[in-house]
């Protein structure tokens, strides 16, 4: 109860802040690329409701890009259900290495599981970021609400406005990509042990000339779970 | 319409299965084996590495541009968090640089 009260107002007001100033590149990249999305929705013959559904329901963005192709022709459950499994299946990876920061996090727990997208994990798997909070446990919920709230605004707003994006945001969605490289840098540059980045942006070079762009990223997971544990056996045994 | 519903709701279901999955084997801490362990402190980076090669998967480096566009703004996002270390700025001046270099 002492500890309740001793998260002040202030210190609300300060983890807030900390959380609405970290998320602001996923806030442009979700904005352009949900709108993005809403818009091939609606010349797709899904409405605002459908794009609003699905950033709701889904919240996976590069599925619900291969969804608008799953409901336009039509293709089985099953194809959906495979297709999905195949898009999503790096999500296993995040949920492993967040199951120890997650354990504790009480009634929210739920939520942020089914919230942790690549971007949400990408800031919450910093343990620098997160130590930073008064109350960690709250900066986890509110990172994952408000890049949520993002995504569904993105997706509803590109299904409610018919014309196409305005050429001044155009470019916005770099956003994603800055985010992913300078978290990268700032893993790189927090630690002396380089082969975990290594392993992952060679075997993701690796597969995506062998399996080309559109199927590298299950083999790319594989070999780099094969090539860390290999690492690992090494190291226990010299 | 219904097939489309049932489309988005097995979309859903498997979505929330797969990042479900995990927690579901492992539910105590004490479940969790070394070796999963280990590849909970790994894998972070690996797949920081992973997610910047997918974003820049589309870069034609045989069309006239080479991505030089992509790759000098990311490079720029790397610069900048080396300098200030700090990710929103970097991500700011790093997407300033992708829009200002693709209008040219």
């Amino acid at each position: 109860m002492s500890k309740e009260r001793a998260y002040n107002r202030k210190e609300r007001a300060d983890d807030f802040r900390l959380a609405l100033r970290s998320t602001l590149p996923v806030m442009a990249g979700y904005l352009v690329l949900g709108i993005g999305l809403g818009f091939i929705m609606r010349s797709s013959g899904y409405g605002t409701l459908w794009s609003a559904a699905e950033a709701i329901f889904i919240y996976a963005g590069s599925m619900q890009y291969a969804a608008v192709g799953l409901l336009k022709d039509h293709a089985s459950l099953l194809t959906a259900a495979v297709t999905t499994l195949a898009v999503n299946a790096r999500h296993i990876f995040y949920g492993i290495s967040m199951m120890e920061q997650y354990r504790d996090a009480g009634s929210g727990k739920g939520y942020l599981i089914f919230s942790l997208t690549d971007e949400t994990y990408s800031l919450l798997c910093d343990r620098e970021l997160t130590g930073k909070a008064h109350d960690r446990k709250r900066f986890f919920i509110t990172v994952s609400v408000l890049d949520h709230i993002y995504w569904i605004t993105g997706c509803t707003l590109g299904g409610l406005f018919s014309s196409v994006m305005p050429d001044v945001a155009s470019g916005a969605e770099f956003a994603l990509t800055a985010l992913f490289v300078s978290v990268f840098t700032g893993q790189w540059t927090g630690t002396e042990d380089h082969i975990p980045a290594l392993t992952g942006v060679n075997c993701s070079l690796l597969c995506l000339v062998l399996f080309g762009k559109d199927r590298f990223l299950i083999p790319s997971m594989l070999m780099i779970v094969a090539v860390l544990l290999a690492h690992r056996r090494k190291e226990h045994d010299a | 319409m219904m097939h489309d519903i049932l489309t988005v709701a097995v979309i859903s279901a498997v979505t929330v299965a797969v990042r479900f999955l995990p927690f579901v084997i492992f539910r105590k801490a004490e479940d969790v084996p070394e070796t999963v362990k280990y590849l909970g402190k790994v894998l972070p980076g690996a797949v920081m590495g992973m997610l910047v090669i997918f974003c820049l998967k589309d870069l034609d480096l045989t069309a006239a541009s080479h991505g030089i566009t992509e790759l000098m703004s990311a490079g720029v996002t790397a610069a900048s968090y080396l300098w200030k270390k700090d990710t929103s700025l970097s991500v700011i001046i790093g997407t300033a640089c992708y829009m200002l270099l693709s209008r040219l």
